[in-house]
């Protein structure tokens, strides 16, 4: 089970502001237990989804070299319950952001509506804490792909965000040695 | 410019947004871990609050010295040592230490931490009027 409570980036610039869309969904199937005969998203994943907004938006602009973490939910208000067949369209923008952690003040709309509004405060950890390497940025950056950041994301100068370059490194320095796939046997007919 | 006046209330403002407390448990003497509930955590955003107030920098560790408990040289036998006064008088020039050093229990030093100390620190960096 991947913990991706967004479904794509349409706006993403560097060290600013992002917006990423969640789609809802009756495939999801905790909204059959929340409730049960009145699917309703519930308002901590609404939480989840602006927290991975603000999230990588803070972690892209220290190019990945601090792992950013929620540390604090100053303030979560919520306006109306959000159903299946609604795009939330979430909007970070980052208030402050330095060496410690960064605050970032989000809002959930659907279409013209404002159905949520939060400020959260996030906090940078070291790479590895006691040695361990908490977050292995391939997954980072693997989810970044498939969240479109690649596509939309630019820099303040209007460059596009690109990987970052470390990353082929990291991989020729950790990552196991593919094996050969395994040959498939196709049996034809006697 | 900022009135004495002025500084409490905008401090008073930054720790009821960061605490979640009400206006009026914010007093001089309240201490932010003891009586207003501060966690580890809320330094942080303590510090981002006042920066913002004040429209000041607050280096890391200048208002809320980090590691000086740990430090063997300074703490010993959950005591400060002599050359831990001293460095604590050293960093922290805006906290009143005079009650603190008669028995400076390092459990108790964050009862050092208390509303009046961070307006002091702020007086220290803004003109005062």
């Amino acid at each position: 089970m991947r913990w991706i409570w967004i479904d794509r980036f349409i706006e993403f610039e560097s060290g600013r502001r992002a917006k990423a869309i969640k789609n809802v969904t009756l495939a999801e199937d905790h909204l059959h237990d929340h409730f049960y005969g009145y699917p309703v998203m519930p308002n901590s994943l609404i939480t989840e989804g602006l927290a991975q907004t603000g999230g990588i938006l803070v972690g892209e602009h220290g190019n990945f070299e601090e792992k950013v973490i929620l540390a604090k939910i100053s303030r979560a208000r919520f306006e109306f319950a959000a159903r299946p067949g609604d795009t939330l369209v979430y909007t970070a923008e980052i208030q402050d952001i330095r060496k410690d952690g960064a605050v970032v003040s989000a809002t959930s709309h659907v279409g013209d509506r404002l159905q949520a509004q939060a400020e959260l405060m996030f906090a940078h950890l070291d790479q590895g804490i006691g040695g361990k390497t908490l977050f292995e940025p391939k997954n980072f950056v693997f989810t970044m792909k498939l969240l479109g950041v690649f596509d939309v994301g630019r820099q303040s100068d209007g460059s596009p965000v690109t990987q970052p370059p470390g990353l082929r490194k990291w991989r020729a320095e950790n990552d196991e040695p593919r094996s050969e796939p395994a040959r498939r046997r196709v049996h034809r007919g006697a | 410019m900022h009135t004495k006046d002025e500084i409490f209330e905008k401090v008073q403002t930054a720790l009821v947004d960061a605490l979640g407390v009400d206006e009026d448990e914010v007093t001089p003497d309240s201490t932010l871990t003891g009586d207003l509930g501060a966690e580890s955590i809320d330094f942080l955003d303590i510090v981002f609050r006042l920066e913002k107030a004040f429209d000041i920098k607050i280096p890391r560790g200048e208002l809320f010295p980090e590691s000086i408990l740990t430090d063997a040289q300074y703490v010993k036998d959950g005591k400060f040592t002599e050359a831990g006064l001293s460095e604590l008088r050293q960093r922290m020039p805006f906290a009143n230490l005079d009650e603190f050093a008669k028995n400076p229990v390092a459990q108790e030093f964050g009862n050092l931490f208390t509303v009046d100390m961070i307006c002091n620190y702020i007086g220290q960096k803004v003109a005062v009027a």
